[in-house]
C-alpha cells in the first residue's frame, strides 16, 4: 500500500511571498525520506504542501504538480480532506486530543469520520497501532485513561500510532523527535525503521545523524540569502549526501562548516 | 573563615558586592500592635463624637504613617514602601468587600421573616394584606430565563464559532464590532426593542413571556458570543491540525475536537450569563408587566418575575405595608441564591467537564 510521490517544479507560496521555490523530487515507496537544511529553509513547509495541510493558513497556495498513484494531488476536484486520508502527518509537538482517553486517541481517525466499525474490530485496530507504534506494553493497562498524561516520548508515540491507524499510504514526519529525549528518539527512530517497511516515509529533521540513521534518501533544502526562496539543493542517497555531496553547500552544511 | 566562636566570627551584616544580605527586620506581632493601636484611636474618636465612615479613614491613614515611620529606620525604604502598599492593597479590598457583605445582610435580615414554605408554594392570587407568595414569580424567572437561555445560546455560540474557525476579512470584523456594540446597550432599550418589534405584530399594550425573553436574549448574546469566542480561541491550533491530518472534514473538527476542548470554558461562561440576565428588572418591566397569578404560558398575557415583583410589592404595598416590604426583601433574597447556585454549577460544570491529564 506504500506509494511513489513524485513532486515537479513545485512553488509554495504565502500569499505574496514566495518560500519555496522549484522543488522536484521522487519520493520512493517503501523508504525513508529525510529532508534537512536550517531553519526556515521550507523543509516544513514542503512537507505541508505534500498532505495539503499548506493551504490552511489563510492565503497560502502552491503551484506545479504532486502526483501520487497517477494523479495530481493539486489537480481540480481533488478533495484535500481525502489526500489527507492517504497521507497521514505527525506534527513537531505532540498533540494527543486532551478530551480523548488513550484508546479513544487511537481510534480518533474512525471515530471522528462515523467509519462503521465493529467493536471487536475496533479493539484489534487500536492494539494493531498501538503494537506498531511501540506503544501497546506499556498502556494496554491503561487503555481509559486520558492521552495528555503519558510522557511526552509516549505521547508521540501515540500519535504515530494515532496516524497509522487510519492506514494511510505515506507518513510525513515534521521533526517528531525534537520534543524528545535521546532515549524516546531512540525508540521512535526502531518505529521509523519497522515502519518503512509498509509505509513511505517522509521526515524532517534538524538532526543530521537521526537523518544518517534513519533515511535511505536525503534532501538537502538551503536558502539563497535572506527573503529569498527555499530551493532543494540536492537529493541522492543518503550514504552518498554523507560522504561525497556533489555540491559544495551541502557539504559545507553536513560538515558543520555552517548552519 | 574562621568557625571557633560563631556567634561574633561570622559577619552577616557585612555588604556581599555591597549590598548587605541580612537585615533587621519588625517583630512578627508589629502589624497587629500598629493596627490595634490605630484602632483604639479610632474608637476614641468616635466615642468624641466623629462619625465611623470618618474615623475608619483616618484609623487607616493612622495605621499606613505609623507602620511607615516604625519601619523606614530599621527595616530601610523599600521595606516600608512594602508596607504601606500592602495597607493600601488591603484597606481598597475592604472597602470593595463592604457593599458585598452590606447587601447580603441586609436582604438576609430582612428577607429571612418571610422565607417560608407559603412563600414557594402560593402566588399572589386574590391575597390582600398578609401571607401570599412569589411561586408564580419563580415560575416566570425560570421560564423566561430559560427560553432567554435557548435563544441566546445557539446563536451566540455559533456566532463565536463563525468568528473564530471561518470569519475572515470585513464581515467577521464588523459582526465582532456591533457585538461589541451589543455589549453597551442599556438593558431598557433591549426592553424597548422587543415592545417595539411585538408592537409591529400584535399592536401597542401587547405583554407576552417570549417579549422578556427575547429582550433578556438582547442582551445575553453579546456575553455568550465573547466568552465563547475567547474558550474557542483558548484551543491550541495544533489539536485542529491534528484532526485535519487525520482528514477529518473541518465542521466534523469543530464539533469532535474544538467544542469538547473548550466545552467546559463555555459552559461556565453560559452559565454565568444566565446569572447575568436573571436579576434584569427595567427591560421585564416593560414586556411582562406583572400578575398576581401563575402563567406557565410565555406566548399567552403577562407573566410575574421575581424582579418585576420584588419591584412592584416595593413601591405598591398595601395598608399595612410590611406584609409587601416583607415580601419584597425575600424575593431578593431568592434572587440572590439562585445566582449563588448558578454561580457554584458554573463551578461545578467547569471542574466535571475539564479534559483531564491524569486518572
Amino acid at each position: 500500500m506504500a506509494k511513489r510521490i513524485e513532486v515537479k517544479d513545485l512553488d509554495i507560496y504565502y500569499d505574496k511571498f514566495l518560500a519555496v521555490q522549484g522543488v522536484s523530487m521522487t519520493i520512493e515507496p517503501r523508504s525513508v525520506t529525510a529532508l534537512i537544511g536550517p531553519s526556515g529553509c521550507g523543509k516544513s513547509t514542503f512537507l505541508r504542501s505534500l498532505n495539503r495541510m499548506h493551504e490552511l493558513v489563510p492565503h497560502a497556495r502552491v503551484e506545479g504538480t504532486v502526483v501520487m498513484d497517477d494523479q495530481d494531488l493539486y489537480g481540480p476536484n481533488v478533495d484535500p480532506v481525502g489526500v489527507r486520508r492517504q497521507i497521514g502527518m505527525v506534527f513537531q509537538r505532540p498533540n494527543p486530543f486532551p478530551t480523548m482517553s488513550i484508546y479513544d486517541n487511537v481510534a480518533a481517525g474512525l471515530r471522528l469520520n462515523n467509519a462503521r466499525i465493529s467493536k471487536s474490530d475496533l479493539d484489534a485496530l487500536v492494539e494493531r497501532s498501538l503494537r506498531a507504534a511501540n506503544l501497546w506494553s506499556e498502556v494496554k493497562d491503561r487503555l481509559n485513561k486520558p492521552g495528555s498524561g503519558l510522557s511526552g516520548g509516549q505521547q508521540q508515540r501515540l500519535c504515530i500510532a494515532r496516524a497509522i491507524a487510519v492506514q494511510p499510504d505515506v507518513l510525513l514526519m515534521d521533526e517528531p523527535c525534537s520534543a524528545l529525549d535521546p532515549i524516546s528518539t531512540q525508540a521512535i527512530e526502531d518505529l521509523i525503521n519497522e515502519l518503512k517497511t509498509e509505509y513511505t516515509i517522509v521526515i524532517v529533521t534538524h538532526n543530521m545523524q537521526q537523518a544518517a540513521r534513519v533515511s535511505d534518501t536525503t534532501g538537502f533544502f538551503n536558502l539563497q540569502g535572506v527573503g529569498q526562496p527555499g530551493q532543494l539543493v540536492e537529493i541522492d542517497d543518503t550514504t552518498k549526501i554523507f560522504s561525497t555531496p556533489s555540491n559544495q553547500a551541502t557539504e559545507d552544511y553536513i560538515s558543520g562548516r555552517f548552519g | 573563615m574562621p568557625t571557633s566562636t560563631p556567634e561574633r566570627d561570622i559577619d552577616l551584616e557585612s555588604p556581599i558586592g555591597g549590598i548587605p544580605l541580612v537585615h533587621q527586620t519588625l517583630p512578627r506581632w508589629a502589624p497587629h500592635a500598629t493596627l490595634a493601636t490605630a484602632v483604639l484611636a479610632g474608637l476614641a474618636l468616635v466615642g468624641a463624637g466623629i462619625g465611623i465612615g470618618l474615623a475608619a479613614v483616618l484609623v487607616v491613614l493612622l495605621y499606613g504613617v505609623a507602620i511607615y515611620s516604625w519601619s523606614r529606620p530599621i527595616e530601610g525604604a523599600r521595606k516600608a514602601k512594602d508596607r504601606v502598599v500592602t495597607t493600601a492593597v488591603m484597606a481598597t479590598f475592604l472597602l470593595a468587600l463592604l457593599p458585598l457583605v452590606s447587601v447580603i445582610v441586609t436582604v438576609i435580615s430582612r428577607g429571612a421573616a418571610r422565607f417560608d414554605i407559603e412563600f414557594f408554594t402560593h402566588s399572589m392570587q386574590g391575597v390582600v394584606g398578609a401571607g401570599g407568595g412569589a411561586y408564580h414569580a419563580i415560575i416566570g424567572t425560570l421560564i423566561i430565563t430559560g427560553l432567554a437561555a435557548l435563544i441566546s445560546v445557539p446563536i451566540g455560540m455559533l456566532t463565536a464559532i463563525y468568528l473564530v474557525e471561518y470569519g475572515r476579512g470585513k464581515l467577521a470584523r464588523a459582526i465582532t464590532f456591533f457585538v461589541d456594540v451589543m455589549t453597551g446597550i442599556p438593558s431598557i432599550v433591549a426592553g424597548l426593542f422587543a415592545f417595539a418589534l411585538f408592537a409591529l405584530f400584535f399592536g401597542p399594550g401587547v405583554r407576552l413571556g417570549i417579549m422578556g425573553a427575547i429582550a433578556l436574549s438582547v442582551l445575553m448574546i453579546p456575553v455568550v458570543v465573547r466568552s465563547t469566542e475567547e474558550m474557542l480561541k483558548l484551543v491550541p491550533n495544533e489539536l485542529r491540525e491534528a484532526a485535519y491530518a487525520l482528514a477529518v472534514p473541518k465542521w466534523r473538527m469543530i464539533i469532535k475536537v474544538v467544542l469538547p476542548t473548550a466545552l467546559a470554558g463555555i459552559a461556565t461562561g453560559v452559565t454565568l450569563a444566565i446569572a447575568r440576565i436573571i436579576g434584569e428588572t427595567a427591560p421585564l418591566l416593560i414586556t411582562l408587566g406583572i400578575t398576581t397569578g401563575t402563567n406557565f404560558n410565555p406566548f399567552d398575557g403577562r407573566m410575574a418575575t421575581l424582579p418585576v415583583f420584588s419591584y412592584y410589592e416595593y413601591v405598591n404595598p398595601g395598608i399595612p405595608p410590611e406584609p409587601s416590604l416583607e415580601r419584597a426583601w425575600t424575593a431578593a433574597l431568592v434572587l440572590i441564591i439562585i445566582v449563588m447556585v448558578l454561580n457554584l454549577a458554573a463551578r461545578l460544570i467547569s471542574r466535571l467537564f475539564a479534559p483531564k491529564t491524569r486518572s
